[in-house]
Parts: structure tokens; C-alpha cells; sequence
């Protein structure tokens, strides 16, 4: 994690300072560990034309509202962005555009351009598409792609526009949905595996033998997957609830390096204050990058509230936006205290450059170690 | 009211019951009277009327008018703005002529509706357009002075919660003392705007004298919303016993309750622009203040949390007589009817 450098102090409350303090240490530790490793990813979003990947885009990293995306056009190629996250990593997002002729032209020409060298692929389908078999058809040849190109690359399938299915049948028609791009996937895999030595010929960092390894050849070092298989994650979203924030806080997740060096130290840092809950947001997107729970915090019953409270501080922050007349991307509150008499404390406030810090804490004497 | 389509069942569905806009779409048509009660500071209810039934002209099925309009404090007719409009108002003026005649008291609130994708010009034409029709309309049947509002409003915005504030308002007894109140309070502590806030629908049931800003409203109402999610998911769940013995055992060896200096809700957050704070403070179970401080007010927040204080025991007091005045027949709601039963109750 990046620019750990400024932990603020100006923190409302003791708590607040004790943990800024225990921060720089993970600061150091996290930035240091850092730099040794790559800084760019390449990040593949793909899906038909129209099925909402530059709006999702554009809400996470250039905090649109849900409603400005009626305005965006149709990608146009590739529209490739270099996202800043976290101050010194950078996300190289390829925003592909999804009408026909672009997606002919990346699975030929540009296949290998568009192919090697991809950490993340997400592939967004439209749920109230019509021609759910040609958008199928469309996946496998592009999830072949992948394979034969980056076949460690994880794989993020995002079943879209949930918000326009009944609420009653969401559930049903993901869990079917999700059956069906499982079968393709795997058949996307018998496809390459079966069309292996002609088609693995121009891939990058070629384990030895590709063809063989696929075919189920002895694990080399360089290979440490035995079997061709994708790692695959599935969630539903919509640009108009919290699910959009839950989905891109996995994608993320697995994009940061070193996350666990901070998870490691906001646990010390959440024992050390007697706080119940800890997370960590980055200050643009305010996704969870970072979270700790105590073991009373545990029995919280809404699994579901480390993308709420992404939603709910990143509407806040637009709220604030509107009012003040400031930019959207400027910094647009601090030190957020809020104490519910014998129940709760908590406080949200920046806490380093890049990122935002929401603590829990238990009620009374304890979460006021020190006078406000 | 209002006609079929018109969004009757949305705007009840959103500011009651805080359904998603969007989740809208999926309502059905309503078919009977849709009576829905609600518990807040006063007693509420709200009947959702089917678009489809003309109550005054249903030979087959005669209402009992007075059971309908005899307890009413406001009629709410929904015109839908992005439809033809002309029978709607047309119907509306043959509601208010019967209404004129044996129940002058209500108020009726015209909520011209589905505002949202209509320029600020369009929006006023309209408004102009209708009011200029219901008007020349009563005049001819000799009506003058009837009680007509007019609020243009969309379920995607807060203009629709703004329009239920400006109603309910019109029903609260004594509503001149609860905002001399906080136009106390504003003058005391600095305060740019203060609101009164009913926590479960978001409509302000008062705010200070100076003048109405819909922003201020927004950012408050928004701020409500931030507190109810956070209460929600760490307020509104059991903790172990252990946990609390272990926050009342040593070094403290104190009742949490008696541990913390406000047992109400009480949260500030300072907009980074201009240092501004705002500020929140739960009067009682359905009552919350929220206010808009100037800016570099924080460091006096000692000094403002003790003139808030005041104001709120004065609010409590205030509604605790307004309880007990209230007469079961008193102020009623025309999609709300308001009566004395269970008003505020005091404590969580
Ligand atoms: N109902 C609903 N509409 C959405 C959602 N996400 C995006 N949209 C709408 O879908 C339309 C198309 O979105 P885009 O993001 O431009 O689609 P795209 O995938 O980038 O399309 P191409 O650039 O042509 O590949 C826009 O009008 C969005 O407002 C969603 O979750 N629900
Ligand atoms: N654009 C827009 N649409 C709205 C608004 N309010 C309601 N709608 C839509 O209008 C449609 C009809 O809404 P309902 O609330 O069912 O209408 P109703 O007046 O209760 O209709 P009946 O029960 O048949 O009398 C729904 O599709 C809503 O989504 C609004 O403010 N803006
Ligand atoms: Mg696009
Ligand atoms: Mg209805």
C-alpha cells in the first residue's frame, strides 16, 4: 500500500491518533515490500456492446453517479486507462469495446496484443440480454483467448443490470446463470486443451511444453498449475445498488500486493485500541481495501456491510460534493464522529493520502482513552 | 389520488416504507384502498387510493364519504407531469368542488410528479398551465380561496420528501413555537440552518426562519441517511454479555450506560470545503436535529452541545403537551390522518 507517509493527526479522537501512530510502522513495512514488486497490472474488461462496463468503470474510479452513465457512448476500440490506486499502484484498465466487429478484431488481429500478459479478466454479462447463446458463444472464444495467452490470469464473471430482474427471482436467475458460464468456461478449457500444440505456439512466458502441462503433464516449477483450469469468481451486480462494490473490492483485492502486511498491522492496530471493527477505504473508489474484525465484532449479522459502507460514504462524499461545489474528486469530508449513547462509537477520517479509515469501537470509557 | 400510473403507490412506497426508486417498476396496479399506518411523533396514516376508482362516482360500490374525508387533513392528488394531463385535472377539479362542499378543512396538495427528466422551464410552464386551469375552473363554480398547493416532485430526487415535509407541516399543531425554536437555536450557536427531522421518512417537520434552501435540506436529509446505516449495522444488534462486562469491569467498574455523557445519538462531521461541521442530535426515538454550523465552529462544540441540550429537552416538552392536547378527532391527514394515540414515546 502506498504513501502511508502522512498519517493524519489532526484525528478527532485518541483513538484515532493512537492509530495513526501504530500506522506509519505498517506504512513503511507495506510501501518498502511494495516496491519490489511489479506496479503495473493489466486488466481486461470485456462483455458485449451495451452490457455496462464503462459505466461500472467510471463509477469506481471517476465517481460518476449511477445515473450520469445514460450519457456515456459506445466504446470506440479499446479505450485503455491507467488507474492510480493507492498512490504507486497502477491498474493498466483495457476497457474493450464490445460491439461485434471489435471483439472479431481482438479474438484475430490483436490477439495477442490484447491477450498476454493479463492479470484480471472481468466479463460482464448483460442479464436482460436476448441472445444469452451468442453471448455465450462470444465468452468461450474470448476466455480461450485468455488461456492460451495468460493462463494464470483470474477470471471475474459479473452477471449485470440484477436491478432490472424482479427482486423475488435475483437469486434463482443468478444461481442459473452462474451454472451455465461454469459449463462454458469449462468447455472454453476441452477447446484449447484439444486445439493445444498449434494454438499455444505465441504465448509469453511459455511453461515448458504448454501443450503437454495442459494435457495433464508432471508439475514443473514453472508450472505450478497442474491442469488447465481458470480461477473464477462470480457476483451479481448493478450500478444501482452495493453489489457493484462488493464485486470490485474482490477484483481489487487481488490486484494489491502485499495486502497482507496491512491486514497483519490494522489487526495489532484494532487489539492495541479495543476497536470492534476496522476498515480501510481507498479514497477515490472508498472501496474496502483492507479490513479487521474483533472476535465480538464477528457476530455482526450483516455480512453484507463492507460493501454498504463503501456505498453509503461514497454517496456521502457525492452528497457533500453538490453541496460544497467542489469536484467530486476533491477531498470532501473529515472526521466524522458519530456516539450511540451505550451502544456504539465510531469515527471515519482520513487517514492517509490515499486512503480513508472507519473505526468501531465499543461505547463508555474505553473508546475515549483520552478527552475528545 | 390521482390517476392510474400516476405514482400514487410509489411515492407512498418510497417515503414510507423507503423502497429503492428504481424497485418502482415493479409495483402493480393498486386495487383497493391501501391504508397504511404510521408510528412517528404523531400517528399517521396514509391511503393509497386506486387510480382506477372514481370514489364519487361509483354507483355500484357508494363510499361512505365521511368515513373517508370526515377525519382527512390533506388530500394528496398525483398528476403525472410526463403524461397528458388533462383528464387528471379535470377529475381533480370535480374532487375539489365535492370537497368544498361538506369538507373545507382539508388542504389539498397537488403534487405535479415525475418532474425527473423535465428541464426547470418545462417544469414551471406545467405548473403554470395546471394552476391557471384549476383556478379558472373553481371561479366559474364560485369557489374562491380554496386551500390548493402546488409542489413539483420525483421519487428520484429529495423533492418528493421536501413536498410530504411542506404537508405534514401544515398539520402539526403550534408549528410557529417549534420553529421559533430553532430559530433560537440557530441564533445562539451560530448555526447556518437547523432541521427537525422525522428519522424514519426524512421529512422535516420544522426548521429556523431564514429562508428555504433546498440544499441544505439535501445534505441534512443525506446526513440522516449515513446515521440510519451505520446505526443499522452497528447499533441494532446484541452484543455478548462478556463483551459488556468486560467495558463496565476494571479500571472503569461502571454501568456503560452511566459511562457515556449523552445517551442519545449524537454525531458531527466537518465538510472539508470551508471547515463547516454539521451536526446531529437524536431528540427521541422518532425525532432527530441536524444542523448546519458555521464554519471553525467545531472547537466550540462544548458550548453548542450544551445549548442543544436545551432545545431538546424544550422539544421534548413540547411534544409531550402537544400529546396530550391532541383529541382523537383533532388534526387530521387527508392521505394522512393524524390522531392522539401513541404519540412520541420517550426512550429507546
Ligand atoms: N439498469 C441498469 N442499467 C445499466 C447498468 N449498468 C449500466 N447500465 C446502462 O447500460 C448502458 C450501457 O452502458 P455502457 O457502460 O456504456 O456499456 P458498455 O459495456 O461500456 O458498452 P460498449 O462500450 O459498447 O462495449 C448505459 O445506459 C448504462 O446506464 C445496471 O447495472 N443496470
Ligand atoms: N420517472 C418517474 N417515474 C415514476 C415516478 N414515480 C412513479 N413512477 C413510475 O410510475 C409508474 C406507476 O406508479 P404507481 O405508483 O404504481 O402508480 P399508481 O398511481 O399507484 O397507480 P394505480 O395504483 O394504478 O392507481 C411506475 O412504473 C413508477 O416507477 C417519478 O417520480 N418519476
Ligand atoms: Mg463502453
Ligand atoms: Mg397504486
Amino acid at each position: 500500500m502506498a504513501d502511508y507517509d502522512q498519517p493524519n493527526t489532526g484525528a478527532s479522537t485518541a483513538a484515532a491518533a493512537a492509530a495513526a501512530a501504530t500506522a506509519t510502522a505498517a506504512a513503511q513495512a507495506a510501501a518498502q515490500a511494495q516496491l519490489k514488486k511489479v506496479k503495473k497490472q493489466k486488466v481486461l474488461l470485456m462483455g458485449k456492446s451495451g452490457s455496462g462496463k464503462s459505466s461500472m468503470r467510471s463509477i469506481i474510479f471517476s465517481n460518476y453517479l449511477a445515473r450520469d452513465t445514460r450519457r456515456l457512448g459506445a466504446t470506440i476500440d479499446i479505450d485503455l486507462s491507467h488507474v492510480k490506486f493507492l498512490g504507486n499502484l497502477t491498474l493498466n484498465l483495457w476497457d474493450c469495446g464490445g460491439q461485434e466487429a471489435f471483439m472479431e478484431n481482438y479474438l484475430s488481429q490483436q490477439r495477442a496484443h490484447v491477450f498476454s500478459n493479463v492479470g484480471v479478466l472481468i466479463y460482464v454479462f448483460d442479464i436482460e440480454s436476448r441472445d444469452v447463446d451468442r453471448d455465450l458463444a462470444t465468452y468461450v472464444n474470448i476466455i480461450s483467448a485468455l488461456v492460451q495467452y495468460s493462463r494464470e490470469a483470474k477470471v471475474f464473471v459479473l452477471i449485470h443490470k440484477m436491478d432490472l430482474i424482479q427482486p423475488m427471482t435475483r437469486e434463482d436467475v443468478f444461481d442459473r446463470r452462474v451454472a451455465l458460464v461454469r459449463r462454458k468456461t469449462a468447455e472454453a478449457v476441452a477447446i484449447v486443451r484439444k486445439q493445444k500444440p498449434e494454438l499455444t505456439g505465441p504465448s509469453p512466458p511459455p511453461p515448458p511444453g504448454p501443450g503437454g502441462a495442459m494435457a495433464g503433464s508432471l508439475p514443473s516449477p514453472d508450472s505450478p498449475i497442474p491442469d488447465l483450469e481458470v480461477s473464477m469468481q462470480l457476483f451479481a451486480t448493478s450500478i444501482w445498488d452495493q453489489s457493484l462494490y462488493k464485486a470490485w473490492a474482490s477484483i481489487i483485492h487481488d490486484l494489491v500486493p502485499n495486502l497482507s502486511v496491512i491486514e497483519t498491522q490494522l489487526a495489532s492496530l484494532g487489539v492495541a485500541i479495543d476497536a470492534d471493527e476496522i476498515l480501510l477505504f481507498e479514497r477515490t473508489s472508498f472501496l474496502v481495501v483492507s479490513k479487521w474484525t474483533s472476535p465480538e465484532g464477528e457476530s455482526n449479522p450483516y455480512g453484507d456491510r463492507f460493501e454498504r459502507m463503501s456505498n453509503i460514504l461514497k454517496a456521502w462524499k457525492h452528497t457533500c460534493s453538490k453541496f460544497t461545489g467542489t469536484p467530486r474528486n476533491a477531498e470532501q469530508f473529515s472526521d466524522f464522529e458519530y456516539k450511540m449513547g451505550a451502544n456504539f462509537s465510531m469515527f471515519v477520517t482520513k487517514f492517509t493520502t490515499n486512503t480513508y479509515i472507519l473505526v468501531c469501537m465499543p461505547p463508555g470509557e474505553a473508546s475515549s482513552i483520552a478527552p475528545s | 389520488m390521482g390517476q392510474r400510473r400516476s405514482g400514487k403507490s410509489s411515492i407512498s412506497s418510497v417515503v414510507f416504507h423507503k423502497l429503492p426508486p428504481n424497485e418502482t417498476l415493479f409495483l402493480e396496479s393498486t386495487a383497493r384502498i391501501q391504508k397504511d399506518s404510521l408510528n412517528s411523533f404523531m400517528e399517521f396514516q396514509v391511503w393509497d387510493f386506486p387510480g382506477q376508482i372514481d370514489v364519487f362516482d361509483n354507483p355500484s360500490f357508494p363510499f361512505d364519504m365521511d368515513a373517508i374525508f370526515g377525519e382527512i387533513g390533506a388530500l394528496i392528488w398525483v398528476i403525472d407531469a410526463q403524461d397528458d394531463y388533462l383528464e387528471a385535472v379535470a377529475r381533480l377539479n370535480a374532487t375539489i368542488l365535492h370537497l368544498q362542499r361538506s369538507y373545507q378543512h382539508i388542504n389539498i396538495e397537488v403534487f405535479i410528479h415525475k418532474v425527473d427528466g423535465l428541464s426547470d422551464d418545462y417544469k414551471l410552464d406545467i405548473q403554470r398551465d395546471i394552476t391557471i386551469r384549476i383556478q379558472d375552473e373553481l371561479s366559474d363554480q364560485g369557489v374562491e380561496n380554496a386551500p390548493v398547493n402546488f409542489h413539483l416532485t420525483s421519487i428520484y430526487n429529495h423533492s418528493i420528501f421536501e413536498a410530504f415535509s411542506k404537508v405534514i407541516q401544515k398539520l402539526i399543531p403550534r408549528l410557529g413555537q417549534l420553529e421559533a425554536m430553532l430559530t433560537n437555536l440557530c441564533r445562539t450557536c451560530r448555526f447556518e440552518k437547523a432541521y427537525l427531522f422525522d428519522v424514519n421518512t426524512k421529512i422535516y417537520i420544522a426548521t429556523d426562519s431564514t429562508p428555504e434552501d433546498m440544499a441544505s435540506y439535501e445534505i441534512c436529509s443525506d446526513y440522516v441517511d449515513v446515521i440510519i446505516d451505520f446505526t443499522e449495522v452497528y447499533g441494532s444488534w446484541q452484543r455478548t454479555p462478556e463483551w459488556r462486562k468486560r467495558l463496565e469491569g476494571p479500571p472503569w467498574e461502571q454501568k456503560l450506560e452511566d459511562q457515556v455523557a449523552c445517551e442519545w445519538a449524537e454525531s458531527g462531521m466537518v465538510l472539508a470545503d470551508a471547515q463547516r461541521p454539521i451536526m446531529l442530535r437524536e431528540v427521541d426515538r422518532f425525532l432527530a436535529l441536524v444542523a448546519i454550523m458555521k464554519e471553525g465552529s467545531y472547537e466550540k462544540m462544548p458550548q453548542i452541545n450544551m445549548n442543544v441540550d436545551v432545545v431538546v429537552k424544550g422539544l421534548t416538552e413540547f411534544f409531550e403537551i402537544t400529546k396530550s392536547k391532541m383529541t382523537p378527532t383533532a388534526v387530521p391527514g387527508g392521505v394522512t390522518a393524524v390522531n392522539g394515540n401513541g404519540v412520541v414515546g420517550n426512550g429507546h
